[in-house]
């Protein structure tokens, strides 16, 4: 099979039809010295030497397979164990476009249902989709759901500051012209009761992360019962691994659950593809974005997979629809999928324990270092804030320059009031030696 | 195309919602020739008791496996009951458009409101239009 669509003999003809003497010709009206630019390359290069330079490009760059790590902030290093990447990389999952056509997916669709189904037994409510880009659009996502719940009638939303930066970020870009009034997320005093206290009758949902993004844990259903009090909706943005530990947000009363996939069974990946998982409560199931996949059966009675509501969004809805998003992040949800099910129910408990007790094990290791103090007032996951005595800036360079240490989040970027600041993050992947070495390279560089 | 239905009983909007006005209060739902268009309908969104609405705002909206249809309140009034039925059996409004398909009861702000609807049978003659300049 030749990759080369049009023969020269074709490519004549079909000039000489419209009439045009050469290719060039087609371009005629891009200005002359425009249309061919000199262009200041290199001379070509075979591709065994092509290779060689780019090798020699890659190994300038550091990765955490030669560093130890204890940044998080919303993508987290977790081990992935083989088999995921086996199976999502097998040609049926790999290189399948979206299922449209039932009788010929029922393994796409299968492995989406499954994936839906253990994002509804991590979160605790009815449905789940089948993922969207990343953690921030699927928080802008349950945004626009809890706008649509209220037809436009309610126009409030009450948001705390410890939600990801980003994600308020992206959700403020998402929902530009809606003529919503963001609340809460600009004064760092307020706690999560005065954030309750805000909620009115004009306030369509209170949004809160548990663990927030200082790592804390928050007991839930005093919020949703604040939020409940208003008719409005609890949206909470939650991290999949700790939810192998805490209680589920709809068990807590939660209305719409939603975080970043990434840490199950996903990369880094130099920051994407990752994916977003989103869940409700059925009676906001026909208000929900992207895509469904439900279980049903075939005219013999035999179990069958389809998309489920699917033309909605596009077909029926249109102008209507809640969101056009209608995509998927299908590799990335179906690796998470896969991992779950490698994990099972206690694997899962087991790597939120090892992230919970490592994280306090570097807690205390780093909170009887001189000049640095913990924040540990609140109850903590695998992240927690760490007051440092150098600008956090400063210490990272040399942790990484001198002990190959990629250090915390500098708080200071996002939260003015936090200079000074380092969220750390501790996973099962960091061994006791690495937390050890992390506090005497602390030691050191601040010295 | 089936024969086009009116109740003589009601009132018409030329987006062919139907009202039956008993003393201050009013029933409102689609006419027979706005089911027969949408096709089967599988949802409706119903408003909620207590909400209030200006006269030709939307206040429901009606889907059918081809497309999503806004209803415009007739006359400006508060929602007193929504007709529940139509949330396990949206079909209600294809069988039975002027009785069991009923969508919402309301209170009659100004009865005035209504001053610009169709009697039955100029609705009838208005939608027997539309339905030739679509075929």
């Amino acid at each position: 099979m030749t990759y080369v669509p049009h023969t020269s003999a074709e490519v004549a003809e079909m000039l000489k039809r419209i009439g045009v003497g050469r290719i060039e010709d087609l371009f005629e009206v891009v200005p002359a010295e425009h249309r061919f630019p000199a262009v200041d390359l290199p001379q070509p290069l075979s591709e065994m030497e092509v290779m060689a330079e780019l090798r020699a490009l890659s190994e300038r760059n550091v990765d955490l397979n030669h560093l130890t790590c204890f940044l998080g902030a919303g993508a987290y290093r977790h081990f992935v164990p083989s088999v995921v990447q086996h199976i999502i990389s097998r040609s049926e999952f790999y290189t399948a476009y979206t299922p449209y056509q039932p009788e010929v997916s029922q393994g796409t669709l299968q492995a989406i249902f499954e994936y839906q189904s253990m994002i509804c037994d991590l979160t605790g409510l009815d449905v789940s989709n089948a993922s969207h880009y990343d953690g921030g659009t699927a928080l802008a996502e349950a945004i626009i759901m809890a706008m649509s719940v209220f037809r436009g009638r309610r126009n409030r939303i009450v948001i705390s500051r410890a939600v990801h930066p980003e994600y308020r970020e992206t959700m403020r870009t998402y929902t530009q012209g809606f003529g919503i009034e963001y609340v809460g997320d600009d004064d760092p005093a307020l706690s999560l009761e005065d954030l309750a206290a805000l909620v009115d009758d004009n306030t369509a949902c209170l949004v809160v992360q548990n663990p927030d993004f200082f790592g804390r844990i928050h007991r839930l259903a005093p919020l949703a019962e604040a939020t409940h009090a208003h008719k409005a909706l609890l949206v909470v943005v939650c991290d999949p691994i700790a939810l192998g530990m805490l209680k589920a947000p709809g068990a807590e009363g939660a209305d719409i659950a939603l975080g970043e996939g990434q840490p199950l069974g996903n990369p880094l990946n130099f920051g994407g593809p990752y994916l977003g998982f989103f869940a409700c409560r059925e009676e906001h199931v026909r208000r929900m974005a992207g895509r469904l996949v439900g279980e049903t059966v075939d005219v013999r009675g035999q179990r069958g997979y389809v998309l489920t509501l699917s033309t909605r969004e596009q077909h029926i809805r249109r102008e209507k629809a809640t969101s056009n998003i209608c995509t998927n992040q299908g590799l990335n949800a179906l690796a998470a999928a896969v991992y779950l099910a490698a994990l099972g129910k206690c694997g899962l408990q087991k790597v939120a324990q090892l992230c919970y007790h490592k994280a306090h094990y570097a807690a205390q290791e780093i909170a009887a270092l001189e000049g640095f103090t913990v924040e540990e007032e609140t109850p903590f996951f695998k992240e927690f804030v760490v007051h440092c005595p150098r600008p956090v800036a400063e210490i990272n360079e040399r942790l990484l320059r001198e002990h190959r240490i990629l250090g915390g989040f500098d708080l200071g970027r996002f939260y003015p009031e936090r200079a000074g600041q380092m969220l750390l993050c501790v996973t099962e992947m960091n061994t006791a030696a690495e937390i050890r070495r992390l506090a005497q390279a602390l030691r050191e560089v601040t010295r | 195309m089936m024969a086009i239905q009116v109740d003589p009983r009601c009132l018409y909007t030329k987006t062919h919602e139907w009202v039956r006005v008993e003393g201050e209060f009013a029933y409102t739902g689609i006419t027979d020739y706005a089911q027969q268009q949408l096709s089967d309908i599988v949802y409706v969104e119903l408003p909620e008791v207590g909400d209030r609405f200006e006269k030709g705002e939307v206040f429901c909206t009606v889907e059918s496996v081809k497309a999503a249809s806004d209803c415009y309140l007739a006359a400006g009034g508060e929602i007193t009951e929504v007709n529940e039925a139509l949330v396990e059996h949206p079909e209600l409004v294809n069988q039975d458009p002027y009785g069991e398909g009923w969508l919402v009861r309301f209170r009659l702000d100004n009865p005035a409101d209504l001053g610009d609807l169709m009697a039955p049978n100029d609705y009838a003659a208005y939608a027997a239009e539309q339905e030739e300049a679509h075929t």
